[in-house]
């Protein structure tokens, strides 16, 4: 079992900061959810709301760094401490990324839903399943200190990639076909390529954590 | 990195009370290896075994060895006063000695070795304030009383008179403790420089001042050497969670 610090206050700094944390992935996982339910079922008006969306996300982004910047400069944390701090201030950033890449979805779903529909969507949902389901596993392998779901979250980008390739061709197969296609492929492919950021950022966190938990920093290493 | 200073299954005992419990570490030659630890942990009682100061301490009893190169210093036919000389020591409070000017505390230690010249002792002066960077504060008034110094210009003093002897290892107890920030961050600028030309083992309490400026930590409990190793690595990913416990203030 994990001690706790000498210092009452530290600890509530701490956790006031992995409960911001959690509030802002749980944020982000419902946008992504939004701006796919918005392209799926073609609700522009859901769309502009996870677009107005993004600045509680970005809001938390600053006041998460402004709380690790004060434990920075009044504990000068060390040990386990630093390494929480650290990751963190890097989760945050990856987080409010998600946020952007969500935003992005929907800013597309808003221009695709005044077109015609290009085809039904079934690979991209399920990619964006996967990708919800990671970011999901990374902050709860946070949380829980488990580097287990962490390493299980960074091999779980290797299908979200195959997905992308895989709607990739199929798009290119579509513009190549019926060339007034292109604009609109176009901006699914974008959509395709903002759910494989978004479970690369998951990844990210994910090798954090194991970075937190073990000490290992294992980045660039998963090929 | 070469080994200065080298402890082999080191035992210090003070009557029936097990101080320091077969400690074995290497000091590498021209670095700074902070010695940290809860109070009691045996971190001072190491530092004093290395220049032999339990040798007059009733019912203190040292075993093990401990090599400086490789000479154990605790061999037999070994002058205790000769390794004093070699490994100087500076403790918590400055220690001037209290009427003598600032000159003649510079010098007093080297004068034990003989007589000397006075060029050789005015050098000797100049070159070991300038080394702890007080010359300038001090060079008008060589010959006033030491004491009329502030608290950090005094500690650097006697770190002054620790190097007029020329030793080899510089071995410090809570140098800063006493001192005020600013005098704090002079010696600790001090310890960097002074680790081209000595061997620097220094406890401290503040771990901060540990991680600022040590190249090397070991972290002592209860009279056992806990975890040795590179500052860097043992401030952010120890290896041992006694020593991630106390370095992160939950417990010690």
């Amino acid at each position: 079992m994990e001690r706790e610090h000498f210092s009452k206050q530290y600890d509530a700094e701490l956790n006031i900061i992995r409960e911001k944390l959690l509030e802002m992935g749980g944020k982000v996982e419902v946008m992504l959810v939004n701006a796919m339910k918005a392209l799926e079922e073609r609700d522009t008006a859901l769309a502009e709301r996870t677009i107005a969306f993004d600045h509680e996300i970005n809001s938390l982004e600053m006041e998460i760094d402004d709380h690790c910047l004060e434990v920075l400069a009044r504990r000068q944390p060390a040990g386990r401490d630093l390494r929480f701090i650290t990751l963190a201030f890097k989760i945050v950033t990856d987080l409010e990324r998600i946020g952007d890449q969500c935003a992005a979805i929907a800013k597309r779903a808003r221009e695709l839903n005044a077109e015609p529909p290009l085809k039904p969507y079934i690979d991209m949902p399920r990619m964006a399943h996967y990708a919800i389901g990671m970011v999901k596993e990374a902050l709860d392998s946070f949380v829980r200190g488990d580097d287990e779901l962490a390493v299980k979250v960074c091999k779980d980008d290797e299908f979200v990639d195959q997905l992308n390739e895989q709607i990739q061709r199929e798009l290119l197969t579509f513009m190549i076909e019926d060339p007034s296609t292109i604009s609109r492929a176009i901006k699914v492919n974008h959509v395709s390529k903002c759910i494989e950021r978004i479970a690369d950022h998951a990844t990210n966190v994910a090798e954090m954590v194991i970075f937190m938990v073990k000490g290992k920093d294992i980045r660039h290493t998963i090929a | 990195m070469n080994s200065k200073v080298k402890l082999d299954d080191l035992n210090v005992h003070f009557g029936g009370t097990h101080a320091v419990k077969g400690v074995d570490i290497d000091f590498p030659a021209n670095s700074v290896t902070a010695i940290i630890g809860p109070s009691g942990c045996g971190k001072s009682t190491v530092l004093r075994a290395i220049n032999r100061m339990h040798d007059m301490t009733p019912g203190a009893q040292v075993s093990g060895r401990i090599l400086l190169d490789d000479t154990d210093i605790y061999g037999r036919g070994i002058d205790p006063v000769a390794i004093r000389r070699k490994i100087g020591m500076v403790f918590q409070k400055p220690n001037p000695f209290p009427a003598m000017s600032i000159y003649d505390n510079v010098i007093a230690g080297y004068k034990l070795n003989g007589r000397t010249r006075r060029d050789e002792a005015d050098e000797i002066v100049e070159s070991s304030l300038q080394r702890v960077a007080l010359w300038d504060e001090v060079k008008d008034r060589l010959k006033s009383n030491a004491m009329e110094l502030s608290g950090g210009q005094q500690q650097r003093l006697c770190i002054a008179r620790t190097i007029a002897v020329r030793p080899e290892v510089i071995l410090m107890d809570e140098p800063a403790s006493a001192l005020d920030p600013l005098s704090t961050l002079k010696i600790e600028e001090l310890i960097e420089e002074l680790k081209e030309r000595y061997t620097i083992i220094i406890v401290t309490h503040n771990m901060q001042q540990a991680a600022r400026v040590s190249d090397v930590t070991a972290f002592f409990y209860l009279g056992e050497l806990i975890e040795c190793g590179v500052t860097k690595k043992l401030f952010t990913t120890p290896d041992k969670k006694q020593t991630e416990d106390y370095i992160t203030g939950r417990f010690g």
